[in-house]
């Protein structure tokens, strides 16, 4: 059984990100980028299985710049046996990207793909789910728990109530979230037998995908400053005040 | 919390400013290349936020304890010393034959430098180990490093090195500690028994690995006094067993703790040797070479003293942006309207100021380590036996100010960040007190700075007939030469121009004066050492901003921002600190006495 498991450049989680002054977007120039951390939990379960003899090979799939290589070299040093980029300098938006993915996979025929759930750029929580649409194929999202046997996958989400156990049939989709496991680094002499493994570079051309945008950002601005807090004077002022200042209840 | 370290500036300093990348056209690292070292840097940086930064307030509040039996530390401790030794730090620079990976020693030093950012206590516990490692390599015997290198690679022993005792720090020359011949056992190892007391050695006792091999410096019963005598021996805390498993217990006991102002969570120790029958020891490369195999280690652990000074005053200065970036107060002298918003800090004069002070001692220092680094490294693995050489030189002479004008104006750098924050910094709600603390050890481990003034003063000046001198003249020299073609930077080759001639003549002076009176011709040397400082760092920020200069020439527009912080930053440097070599200059070229003719009665 084949795994894929589309990775993602974003910038670091420690970099705090500055919005532009003109508003286009945040500023990208000299920060830290590295692998969003969700899909290094993608990968992460995804070498487990392979470990645990339940798939035969993990491929990592990146769609962006060109130093996107870099991602997918991290992703092989974790342990991916090989990757593929499909490079591209146009800003890909989750639709370009969940389809680039699903020509992939009609090439490789996957018979899982996880997902992180989302990108800590974006933070838009789509290109999963989009992905299980196109292909027809269930989508367990926000997997805190996997357990492969056969042909079907019972996976534990996170749901705002708790967690629920769910059985489905490969081929499927899955997204994780962050319980689901604790990525490995990329040890030193993982590092190095990385360079060596396979990375294939694609242009969406080849797999036939438009990813010319669909979206326009109108301004990207800093989050409203918090106000200072108040005190009430009981729970009966406090209710009031949720309901009718704050309308949250 | 802020990053480590900007990584901008640290692929500016491997890539732009060192050829880093050139290395993979050298035979050792055919295999490297650029990607390569950038995941390497990825894993230590994560490495060191999630498991050295994470914990260094927390080890610094609770300080190891001991029970008479054992050292108890906090937990995160050992759990950080495991993720570098898996990552394989340990011995990434190894030759493959030993079982590593060739990293070259610049790279693994620029790794260094995110743990030594986020927790210069616990990265101590590696540091040592490494250098204690590289001892091993050097001069171990076959049977040596099959019992000791492969647990020190995989982080299964850990090491120190135990040169000071309580009677004898900076004067090795006359330590008390002794070793006795033991008859030959048939094993051919000729073992030794060790006798004698350590102090403040740092991972003298731990619980983070099964054993602990200590490098001792001993006299044998009956070798000269003075330097020659001195030999270096394997004091391992549990004797090996042939299979290589830790046996029994040696005669080595920890006596205690010593209670630090930083770097709380590495033990500081005070070792006796030989309580009992006496330590079992194994001489390590030749009797009475002790000294000279120990400072190859030493040479070593100063650059990397440097680099812990670099790293803690970076990350300071960091924290200090930051703050300053984000904290409103106040308005500038020019609006006189009370309801006008405030402005962040950043946007006063006198902060930038502190800011830049600090940008230009914590960036210097960084680019200065790894280019000494670097000099190592071409130091063994340049293909040019001339280069190689010269790399050498360069090194000798760099080292003591490489030393010591990182941990001294690192702790000037540490005060300015403390001073952005106002009263803020004072508090442990920030982190920044704690880096002030930690940061004032090193002037005083690796050699106290006076120590180190007269090694530069008092031997690299005139060994080898002045040619490490000259090394560092030429290299000067080139770096002057590339700054003419720009405009801008000609102000500055101009002043340090001057200022490296006036170094010529007081250095000339200075040699003349002490092969009549070593006593008033060294007198000074802490303060030639502080003129040399400036000089060094002033050189370091030109070549930095020459190349900047050629990157905004080669590719205008690209970039802009973070080239022309570093010209900025080398203005700074040369036009408001290097002028402090002047206030130097002038006290040694009349060889003022007044502190020497001072009178232990007149205080």
């Amino acid at each position: 059984m084949k795994i894929l498991v589309p990775v993602k450049r974003v910038v670091d989680y420690n970099v705090k990100v500055r919005v532009k002054a003109d508003g286009t977007g945040v500023d990208l120039a000299n920060v830290k980028m590295s692998m969003n951390p969700f899909d290094e939990i993608a990968i992460e379960e995804a070498v487990r299985l392979r470990e645990a003899g339940i798939a035969k090979e993990v491929i990592a799939v990146s769609c962006g710049v060109a130093a996107c290589q870099e991602t997918l070299r991290t992703a092989m040093a974790i342990g991916a046996d090989r990757s593929i980029l499909v490079e591209s300098d146009v800003d890909l938006q989750p639709l370009a990207v969940a389809k680039l993915i699903k020509a992939v996979a009609a090439k490789e025929q996957p018979q899982i793909v996880i997902f992180g759930k989302q990108a800590i750029d974006d933070d838009a929580n789509q290109t999963g789910q989009m992905f299980a649409a196109l292909m027809g194929w269930p989508q367990a999202t926000f997997a805190s728990k996997v357990v492969v046997s056969g042909d079907t996958a019972s996976v534990t989400r996170e749901i705002d109530g708790g967690a629920e156990t769910l059985e489905f049939k490969l081929p499927m989709v899955i997204t994780t979230d962050l319980r689901l496991n604790e990525p490995r680094y990329a040890t030193l002499p993982n590092i190095m037998k990385a360079k060596k493994k396979q990375l294939d570079v694609l242009k969406p051309a080849d797999l036939g995908v438009d990813v010319t945008p669909r979206l326009t950002t109108l301004k990207v601005s800093e989050p409203p400053k918090r106000g200072a807090g108040i005190k009430v004077a009981d729970v009966k002022d406090l209710v009031a005040k949720l309901k009718n200042e704050a309308k949250v209840i | 919390m802020a990053e480590l370290l900007n990584d901008r500036d640290l692929k500016f300093l491997l890539y732009e400013f060192l050829d880093t990348a050139g290395l993979s056209s050298r035979a050792r690292y055919g295999e490297q290349s650029r990607d390569v070292f950038d995941a390497v840097l990825d894993t230590a940086c994560a490495i060191a936020q999630e498991h050295f930064a994470a914990h260094n307030a927390e080890g610094d509040a609770n300080e190891p304890e001991f029970d008479g039996t054992v050292v108890h530390m906090i937990a995160q401790t050992k759990t950080a010393w495991d993720a570098f030794a898996q990552a394989g730090f340990l011995a990434a620079h190894w030759d493959i034959e030993e079982g590593g990976l060739q990293l070259p020693e610049v790279v693994l030093r620029a790794a260094m430098a995110f743990f030594c950012s986020a927790n210069a206590a616990t990265t101590g516990y590696p540091f040592l180990t490494i250098g204690a490692a590289n001892l091993l390599r050097a001069f171990g015997t076959p049977q040596q490093k099959k019992l000791y290198l492969a647990p020190m690679g995989d982080g299964r022993y850990a090491g120190t090195m135990a040169l000071t005792e309580p009677g004898q720090g900076s004067a090795l020359g006359d330590i008390k500690t002794y070793a006795v011949a033991q008859e030959d056992d048939g094993s051919g190892s000729g073992s030794y028994r060790i006798f004698g007391q350590k102090m403040f050695i740092s991972g003298g006792d731990q619980n983070l690995t099964e054993n602990i091999v200590h490098m001792v410096l001993a006299r044998v019963k009956g070798d000269p006094q003075g330097v020659k005598g001195i030999s270096l021996f394997i004091v391992p805390k549990r004797l090996p067993n042939p299979d290589g498993s830790p046996g029994e217990r040696n005669d080595v006991a920890l006596a205690g703790l010593l209670h630090k102002m930083g770097w709380r969570n590495t033990t500081s120790t005070v070792l006796s040797f030989g309580e009992k029958q006496g330590a079992v020891g194994y001489l390590l490369g030749k009797r009475g070479s002790g000294l000279g195999h120990m400072f190859q280690m030493m040479n070593e652990a100063r650059i990397g003293v440097g680099l812990f000074g670099a790293c803690i005053a970076y990350r300071a200065y960091l924290l200090s942006l930051e703050y300053a970036r984000e904290r409103a107060q106040g308005r500038l002298p020019s609006c006189k309207d009370p309801l006008s918003p405030q402005v962040k800090l950043i946007q006063h004069a006198d902060i930038r100021r502190l800011l830049l002070a600090q940008k230009s001692i914590a960036e210097g220092a960084l680019a200065l380590c790894l280019f000494a680094s670097s000099l190592v490294e071409d130091q063994h693995s340049h293909p040019d036996s001339a280069c190689r050489t010269q790399a050498g030189h360069l090194l000798e002479f760099l080292t003591p100010i490489v030393k010591s004008w990182c941990g001294k104006q690192g702790c000037l750098s540490n005060d300015m960040a403390i001073q952005v924050l106002g009263g803020s910094g004072y508090t442990r709600d920030y982190p920044l007190e704690q880096l002030y603390r930690d940061q004032r050890l090193n002037p005083i481990h690796e050699g106290a700075e006076g120590i180190h003034g007269l090694d530069l003063l008092g031997r690299k000046v005139v060994m080898l007939d002045g040619a490490c001198y000259r090394a560092f003249r030429a290299s000067i020299a080139a770096t002057l030469a590339e700054a003419a073609p720009y405009a801008a930077l000609q102000p500055l080759q101009a002043v340090l121009e001057r200022s490296v001639a006036k170094l010529d003549e007081i250095t000339a002076g200075l040699i003349e004066l002490q092969k009549n009176d070593p006593d008033r011709g060294l007198a000074n040397a802490t303060i030639y050492l502080d003129a040399a400082g400036r000089i060094v760092a002033s050189w370091i920020w030109l070549k930095q901003a020459v190349i900047a200069s050629a990157c905004l020439v080669k590719n205008p527009g690209s970039d802009e921002a973070f080239y022309a912080g570093k010209i900025q930053a080398a203005r700074y440097y040369i036009e408001w600190e290097l002028p402090g070599a002047s206030v130097s200059f002038d006290l040694l070229a009349q060889n003022n006495a007044i502190p020497l003719d001072m009178r232990d009665e007149w205080f």
